[in-house]
């Protein structure tokens, strides 16, 4: 594993790849990017904290029209992990209103982007249908 | 509330929206700027403030537009608050006056798109040829594509889309009905930028953008601008009797921000920042969503249209799509909502519109609305938002006698 890197520095790649959340000590509020503060309660004390794995489709779009290099269609969702809500692409199953429903049970799962030259193998996550 | 509190517009004028491909952006913001004097009956002398707003327009837009109409030497506010940027440069030229540092302001949106295609996630830097983490996430690549979408058309898709799964009775076709109202209300309106009427059927079979959102029912990208002359009431009553008459009362001018929220953060939460400014306005107006003549509510996309029906509090909770298709927000409908054809086709200039939206319900509150006048109108409502996220709610009424 020791030529892999996450696409994101909050997809933890191990055993069992999972997302992890900066969460406020004070308040409990979660983030993926890094912090200055709590939006929330303007805390500045954070720890992390392990995000489950399944959770839920709760909005959803299949984007037909992006930037030049981007492979359309693809779908883009708000997945609802136990309370804790995550930006990810759905995956392994094809883009469209057939396959990908609001409520749909998924999981994560990642997927290789390629080697850099130095032969780095970088890892993108997604959420794929739990069936 | 004396005099010298209430606000009231003098004059406001918009251009037409569309492609002035022969006018730059100082043209068409001297354009508005000098249809809104005319039409208060004012000229820059009388002006103490000035507010313009333009998000693409570089700096110094509004000390640009004086040159050309007028360097009095006022105190100018460059101002942008993405799609909100034209209710926060009247916001700001109606907090100048009731602060009492001038009893008359202008503000301006002026904004050149005709073309711009997609405004965010328009295009992606290539992958370096090395994987290296970098920015707030870490990223060792673009997440554009491969983490959701920065597209405004996926997002506000999404925005709908999660709405349909918390209250249940959304469609693809609901969402196209409610596209195919706004550009039939487009027909009527001669500043549009589109005015063709088009059937649910050729929205949903149009390109598809980010489903449910196709080419039609998202706002279009066009060049216009609009500017409004405020007054307080102490001025107003200085002015003429034909210029007291056609004067619109502004009851309410709010500008929120979106509370920190779960998730708010990963979809950007439209819902409670206007939810927010709709009760602080209904508050501050003493008007209640039923006392409404017409709305007209920021249908970026139509999916937007949607959520807001509900965040405006125009019909129950988890009722926006039953309020739609009981026919009320059609023009002969209860409560008639974009009778100018919204963003989706009287167009989306950004920063003009919020100030546009506002000049259409003076004209109907003015009885001055000629072929889409709505009969009797006398309370109406505009509202805006800008993602990040800023949201404008403005109450206007029309003068008493």
């Amino acid at each position: 594993m020791a030529n892999q890197v996450p696409l994101v520095s909050y997809l933890v790649l191990n055993n069992e790849p999972h997302l992890v959340a900066h969460e406020c000590v004070r308040c409990g509020a979660r983030y993926f990017d890094r912090r200055n503060a709590c939006a929330a309660c303007f805390g500045t004390e954070f720890r992390d904290a392990d995000v489950a794995t399944e959770g839920e489709v709760r909005a959803f779009t299949i984007v037909s029209r992006a930037a030049p290099g981007i492979e359309v269609p693809f779908v883009s969702a708000v997945v609802d992990c136990d309370g804790t809500s995550v930006r990810a692409n759905i995956i392994n199953t094809p883009p469209d209103p057939e396959h990908v429903s609001l409520g749909m049970k998924v999981r994560l799962a990642t997927y290789s982007m390629g080697k850099d030259e130095n032969g780095t193998e970088a890892i993108g996550f997604g959420f794929e249908p739990a069936a | 509330m004396s005099a010298m509190d209430e606000i009231w517009i003098l004059g406001i004028h918009m251009t037409k929206f569309g492609k002035h491909p022969d006018k730059d952006l100082v043209d068409l913001g001297v354009s508005a700027i000098h249809g809104a004097l005319a039409d208060g009956g004012v000229t820059m002398a009388d002006v103490g403030v000035l507010a313009v707003g333009s998000t693409r327009g570089g700096g110094g837009m509004g000390q640009q537009l004086q040159k050309q109409v007028g360097q009095t030497g006022i105190p100018v506010y460059n101002v942008t608050n993405a799609c909100a940027t034209g209710a926060t440069a009247l916001r700001t030229a109606i907090m100048a006056v009731k602060a009492d540092e001038a009893d008359v302001g202008l503000a301006v949106g002026v904004e050149k798109l005709a073309g711009a295609g997609l405004l965010a996630g328009a295009d992606r830097k290539e992958d370096s040829e090395v994987w290296e983490p970098s920015g707030r996430y870490g990223a060792v690549a673009e997440v554009d594509g491969r983490i959701g979408t920065a597209t405004m058309p996926g997002v506000f898709a999404q925005i709908g889309m999660e709405y349909g799964h918390r209250y249940g009775g959304t469609s693809f076709e609901l969402f196209a009905k409610i596209s195919e109202k706004n550009h039939f209300h487009s027909t009527l309106n001669p500043l549009a930028a589109y005015t063709k009427a088009m059937s649910a059927e050729e929205i949903m079979n149009d390109v598809m953008i980010a489903y449910p959102n196709t080419r039609p029912m998202c706002s279009a990208n066009c060049d216009g601008a609009a500017a409004a002359v405020v007054v307080n009431g102490a001025k107003l009553k200085t002015l003429s009797k034909g210029q007291q008459r056609r004067a619109v009362k502004v009851s309410a001018s709010i500008l929120t921000t979106d509370p920190w929220e779960e998730a708010c953060q990963i979809l950007p939460n439209v819902n409670t920042l206007t939810r927010n400014a709709a009760n602080q306005a209904y508050e501050q107006s003493g008007v209640g969503p039923e006392d409404l003549d017409l709305v007209e509510l920021h249908d970026c996309f139509a999916t937007a249209e949607l959520v807001h029906y509900d965040n405006l509090m125009l019909c129950e909770e988890g009722g926006a799509p039953d309020f739609f298709n009981s026919g009320a927000t059609w023009r002969d409908g209860q409560l008639p909502v974009n009778v100018s054809g919204g963003l989706q086709s009287k167009g989306h200039p950004i920063a003009a519109t919020g100030i546009a939206n506002i000049w259409e319900v003076c004209q109907h509150l003015r009885d001055e609305g000629k072929q889409r006048q709505i009969e009797g109108a006398k309370v109406g409502l505009a509202h805006v938002i800008g993602l990040g996220s800023a949201c404008g709610v403005h109450v206007l009424e029309k003068a008493a006698a």
